[in-house]
């Protein structure tokens, strides 16, 4: 039933790992012909789901045993909820008889995820099951998505019952806002064409609702500059003449200033991170907000706003697209062009000494790579200079834990990206501490041939724990080093991929050409300087144009 | 300022636990919780007092209504509404304050409901005022135990909180 289910809903992949309370699940999907991917550990599955998902826009289906099983997915789950990724995960648990006694593999894993799933289900009756599938593919994929998961104790994949399955649910609690309030909608409009500092500050809901060629329309016709979010990366060309860079803690010069003397900002599909606003008292204190979420509770949550307006962004920029004209934009633009000089001259270009820097090796990927590459990465500082220095074109094309900030979901969301989008290359750029989080996925790469690139910033630290503790703890580097580190090229060829290594420029131009003309996952071992730190900063909890350069440090 | 929040759910197992678990889990704080059904057949009806300002509030609301298996929210505070809590208080009584005790009962509309040689149960209803009255006046005899059901609300007039 559960096969027929998923059948239904059009999947055409799941991710999972077999144990007792799936037995007779997997014994079904085994003979479906269902294409399933074995991982090596649960996390794994998920974080694969998760990529599949955010590259394809489709739902990621993860099957897990109960007990561990189920247990192993919490990270991945938490992960995919604070970034809004629709994920349908079905758990076994023990048989019906047996739950609350706990009996072997038994947790409550609608419990423990309770608050970290969109919704959840515990089905105790096998006529609850068609209807409790197709509920959770609806909810996991309309309105904000986000994972819901379904567990199914043992007897009742062993039962048999009627298969009625209807597509979409009329839930009585559950009504997502699609369309904006057209009075909201003309504010807006009026105050787009009054202002004369107007910006676009862009997050993750745009992506999701596929609205990158509005938000383009918008910024263009109006002549207004775009600053995206971590979440947002792609939704807006890196190279436009419009484009501010990232915001926030470890964001564009500009993009802050800009934040932070606009008269207008325009937020669709963001939901005023810590990251972003730093201090909140003093973010934005100019500016008049408008607010575009389809979540009602991500408005007003953090920042004041002026024009609330609920709906699907894509909707409402089309509603704001009919009506709208641009205003007098022309002096800001130059103010912000005299901020952008500043940003580039930052950013450092060739290293010295012919060692490698992690933003030249980021450069060197992005040159060497087609527009249309996804990019996968982990956490910390090379997650922030992937975001500062790859120049992200397309929406769906860049992949990272924005949230909740999992290290070790770069390489297994890597995977799951390139069985969604088999055409495009794939690179994970990841941290030497977040890779071996999840290094076990090697082998769910080679067995399945998945055509993957990994680039491991190896400087021999957990980068962004030590660039803290050198500027907040006094250079005490509390367990930050990662002595002991494996030899990353054996590694690789231990499970049978391909190892590379590179320590200085010309090393890493030959790995990277040549991981892109071998077919199968390849592993370039890039050992960068070590203590280098991430710049722009601004301290937590200060304004966002509080900033400190690089320069400026010692 | 003090909050009640009519809730309207669909009666599925683990719907109070959602619930409070997002008041914990957002530092909201719950004063009281009541639960109750409706005359609709499988939808419950949760009188809610939380203690915050009008942006704490708002988003407990916004919150509250993204819980799938919750239908309907309204705040109350903002307009005409009876409001009534139910309170048992077991007193202290001895033959010679029996006859006060049941005095203050009388004034107050309560019942005595049980009595012993050394005790006496005392059931009355009344708004948060009227409760808190009745108690600091026992005090003074004794309260030995107390249980209350926490409050209950609906909106006077022929206005109704319904489901959609």
């Amino acid at each position: 039933m559960v096969i027929a289910a998923l059948e239904q809903e059009q999947v055409d992949l799941v991710f999972g790992y077999p144990g007792g309370a799936v037995l007779t699940l997997y014994d079904e999907l085994y003979r479906s012909g269902l294409k399933h991917i074995l991982v090596r550990h649960e996390q794994g599955a998920v974080h694969a789901a998760d990529g599949y998902a955010r590259v394809s826009g489709k739902t990621g289906v993860v099957i897990a045993t109960s007990g561990p099983g189920a247990t192993n997915l919490v990270t991945g789950i938490a992960t995919a909820y604070m970034d809004s990724v629709p994920l349908v995960l079905l758990t076994g648990q023990v048989a019906t008889p047996l739950i609350g006694t706990d009996s072997f593999q038994e947790a409550d894993i609608t419990g423990i995820t309770l608050p970290i799933t969109k919704h959840n289900y515990l089905i105790k009756d096998i006529k609850e099951l068609p209807d409790t599938l197709s509920e959770a593919f609806y909810i996991a994929s309309s309105g904000r998505p986000g994972p819901v998961l379904v567990d199914i104790p043992k007897d009742i994949f062993e039962m048999e019952g009627r298969f009625d399955y209807k597509l979409k649910q009329d839930i009585p609690g559950y009504k997502p806002t699609v369309e904006g309030h057209g009075g909201q909608i003309n504010r807006a409009v009026k105050a787009i064409r009054e202002a004369k500092r107007p910006v676009i500050f862009a997050g993750g809901g745009v992506i999701i609702s596929g609205a990158a060629a509005e938000l383009q329309e918008l910024a263009e016709r109006c002549r207004i500059p775009v600053t995206l979010s971590l979440m947002a990366l792609g939704a807006y060309p890196g190279d436009s003449p419009l484009f501010l860079g990232m915001p926030g803690m470890h964001g564009a010069v500009c993009a802050n200033y800009a934040l932070s003397e606009a008269d207008l900002i325009i937020a669709t599909g963001v939901r005023f991170d810590d990251r972003v606003t730093g201090k909140l008292e003093s973010f934005a204190r100019e500016a008049k907000i408008i607010h575009i979420d389809i979540d009602p509770a991500e408005i007003g949550k953090n920042v004041a706003i002026d024009i609330p307006i609920v709906g699907d962004v894509k909707r409402v920029l089309q509603g704001i697209l009919k009506k709208v004209q641009p205003g007098d934009t022309g002096a800001w633009l130059k103010r912000i062009d005299e901020w952008r000089e500043e940003c580039f001259t930052c950013a450092e270009e060739q290293p010295e000494n012919d060692v490698l820097t992690t933003p030249y090796v980021i450069r060197e990927i992005d040159r060497l790579t087609a527009p249309d590459t996804i990019i996968a990465t982990d956490v910390g500082q090379h997650q922030m200079w992937t975001a500062q220095h790859y120049c992200f074109r397309l929406p769906r094309t860049f992949i990272s834990s924005g949230g909740l900030g999992t290290m070790g979901y770069g390489f297994p969301a890597a995977l799951g990206a390139k069985l969604a989008s088999p055409g495009s290359t794939v690179f994970c750029i990841a941290g030497d501490g977040s890779f071996q989080m999840n290094i076990q996925e090697l082998a769910t790469a080679v067995t399945h041939n998945i055509d993957v690139k990994v680039a491991i910033i190896n400087n021999g630290y957990l980068g962004m724990v030590r660039q803290w503790q050198e500027l907040f703890y006094g250079g005490r580097y509390a367990y930050s080093s990662l002595q002991g580190n494996p030899d990353f090229v054996k590694v690789a060829e231990a499970y049978g991929a391909k190892g590379l290594r590179a320590s200085t420029p010309g090393e890493l131009r030959k790995a990277i050409e040549l991981a892109l003309a071998t077919k199968g996952p390849v592993i370039i071992d890039c050992q960068v300087v070590a203590e280098e730190n991430v710049y722009p900063m601004v301290a937590p909890n200060r304004p966002i144009n509080e900033i400190i350069m690089g320069s400026e440090r010692k | 300022m003090k909050h009640v929040l009519a809730v309207l759910v669909e009666n599925k197992s683990g719907v109070l636990t959602r619930v409070a678990g997002l008041f914990s889990r957002r530092g909201f704080n719950i004063e009281n919780i009541t639960v109750g059904e409706t005359t609709s057949p499988g939808i419950s009806r949760m009188t809610i007092t939380v203690e915050g300002d009008e942006m704490v509030v708002e988003q407990v609301m916004k919150q509250l209504h993204k819980l799938v298996n919750v239908i309907k929210v309204s705040n109350l505070s903002h307009e005409p509404a009876v409001m009534r809590e139910l309170m048992l208080i077991k007193v202290r009584a001895e033959a010679q304050t029996r006859s006060d005790i049941q005095q203050i009962v009388e004034t107050f509309r309560g019942k005595v409901v049980d009595v012993s040689l050394d005790s006496m149960i005392i059931e009355v209803t009344g708004n948060d005022e009227k409760l808190e009255a009745i108690k600091l006046l026992l005090q003074h005899y004794g309260i030995r135990e107390l249980a209350r059901t926490g409050k209950l609300a609906l909106l006077r007039g022929s206005k109704v909180t319904r489901e959609a």
